[in-house]
């Protein structure tokens, strides 16, 4: 894979959607949102749970960013950010933020409109225009290099680290061969492994920033589960053939390829650097599908061995199944079984069709997900609780 | 002939069942070759390619996932009554 066809953006970014993003500054504009949706289809939702109950610099900077980066993605060709009128997250800077990147945003408050369904109006009016400037839009070639691929798994399984993540690992190293960028998340998966990774780091700098992520990760499911943290391996975990926390993340990590770690980021944040990046967000794999869409990914391979139908609004979800049987109990959801590509053949051969399915996906065929608009909302991340 | 484990790095002492494999079973290698399982290995379980005296180091991703508590035959199954 050299390249694929995507959507030029005007701060040198590419899409592989072209996606008219509704997004809520707080939580109380959802409504207004799901309005402006019904009256325009092809708009796409970012509805959320966050607003003014939040506080705290960490979670106002996360939250901000988050909702910004949802609107900066590459996939997004136009934004519409609504918010209520005396929220925090003013949506006027949200859209400003969004702006910068040259695409067209607009954005309105509901209180100044006059209420939910003035505010529904004047927004379905809006996304309709907007929509029309998305209309003139054409696929062109793009360099493999500008691609940034997101990884995650969930729903895990013993074969999980054995067929579907060392198939994506291939991929990982020929995306990043190629100058590309492969985010790597879920701190929680990387319990055990960080010596590894530590010695994978480009240089000393990027191993002591995932010897903290990693150990933060640790402390953190020890604070929280406190004598249950061991379960991070769990009973079922050990049924199924881990013998060791190593073990498990070893097979998480396997997605990552074998390339070495340029640059480790925060929730949300766009890499600086090409090649395999490791981001700071948890396992919870609502909220790292929105860090990796806040960082500009273009698409997600997501491998499951006990099934989830989740996709994502604006970023295509590719599912593997590591295992034939969810394969065939879930094959709406499922876009490859990876235990059955593997039959006689090698972990390369499956990298291959993973990687032909990558392709195609980013041209434009829809996934498994996306036909069945299993969007789900965007889940932010949040370290206080509200009030 | 299709493969009952998987190796996943050349550098593995340890090859994971695809399926259950019975007591007996004669394991057929990716690369050729056959290693016998000694006692039952269900699926997803891991299978010794080589005999391992206590406190080698199991390995498998090409790294050392814990270390044989215990000496380890070829065809034996690894988990957690023999690692640690």
């Amino acid at each position: 894979m050299k390249s694929f066809k995507g959507f030029e953006r005007p701060d040198g970014t590419a899409g592989a959607r072209n996606h008219l993003a509704i997004i809520p500054s707080v939580a109380c504009a959802n409504g207004v949102v799901a309005a402006i949706a019904r009256e325009v289809p092809e708009a796409v939702p970012l509805y959320h749970g966050h607003g003014c109950g939040r506080g705290g610099a960490r979670d106002l900077e996360v939250h901000f960013r988050s909702l910004a980066g949802l609107g900066r993605n590459p996939n997004v060709g136009a934004a519409l950010v609504v918010g209520l009128g005396c929220e925090v997250i003013k949506a006027e800077y949200l859209t400003y933020d969004i702006a910068a990147t040259g695409k067209p945003a607009e954005f309105f408050e509901i209180q100044s409109e006059g209420g939910s369904r003035r505010a529904a109006k004047k927004g379905a009016g809006i996304a309709r225009e907007l929509l029309g400037k998305l209309e003139s839009a054409k696929r062109t070639d793009i360099a493999i290099d500008r691609l940034t691929l997101g990884l995650k798994c969930g729903g895990s399984d013993s074969l999980s680290g054995v067929t579907a993540n060392p198939a994506v690992g291939e991929v990982t190293d020929r995306v990043v061969a190629a100058g590309g960028t492969v985010i790597l998340t879920e701190n929680t998966e990387m319990i055990g492994t960080s010596h590894i990774l530590e010695r994978r780091a480009c240089c000393p700098e990027v191993a002591a920033d995932v010897k903290s992520m990693v150990e933060t990760a640790d402390r953190l499911t020890h604070d929280i589960m406190g004598p249950l943290a061991s379960l991070v391996i769990a009973p079922g975990n050990m049924e199924g053939g881990m013998s060791s926390i190593q073990e498990k993340s070893l097979g998480c990590i396997a997605k990552a390829g074998t390339s070495p770690i340029m640059e480790v980021v925060d929730y949300g944040v766009a890499p600086s650097s090409r090649g395999l990046i490791l981001m700071d967000a948890p396992g919870y794999d609502m909220e790292s599908m929105t860090a990796l869409a806040a960082a500009g990914v273009q698409v997600i391979v997501f491998t499951t061995g006990r099934g989830n139908p989740m996709g994502y609004p604006t970023v295509p979800v590719i599912k593997i199944a590591s295992n034939t049987r969810l394969y065939e109990a879930m094959e709406d959801d499922i876009d490859l079984d990876a235990q059955g590509a593997l039959e006689g053949r090698t972990l390369a051969d499956v990298g291959n069709d993973v990687e032909e399915l990558l392709a195609r996906v980013l041209d434009g065929e829809e996934t498994k997900a996306e036909v069945n608009r299993q969007d789900g909302i965007a889940c932010l991340y949040t370290v206080n609780p509200a009030f | 002939m299709k493969a009952d484990v998987i190796v996943i790095n050349e550098a593995d002492n340890v090859a994971v069942a695809m399926r259950d494999i019975p007591a007996g079973g004669e394991v057929a290698l990716p690369g050729g070759g056959t290693v016998t399982a000694l006692v039952d290995v269900p699926v997803g379980h891991k299978v010794a390619l080589v005999a391992l005296r206590e406190g080698d180091a199991v390995v498998k991703y090409g790294e050392s996932i814990g270390v044989a508590s215990m000496d380890i035959s070829a065809g034996d199954w690894v988990h957690t009554h023999n690692i640690k």
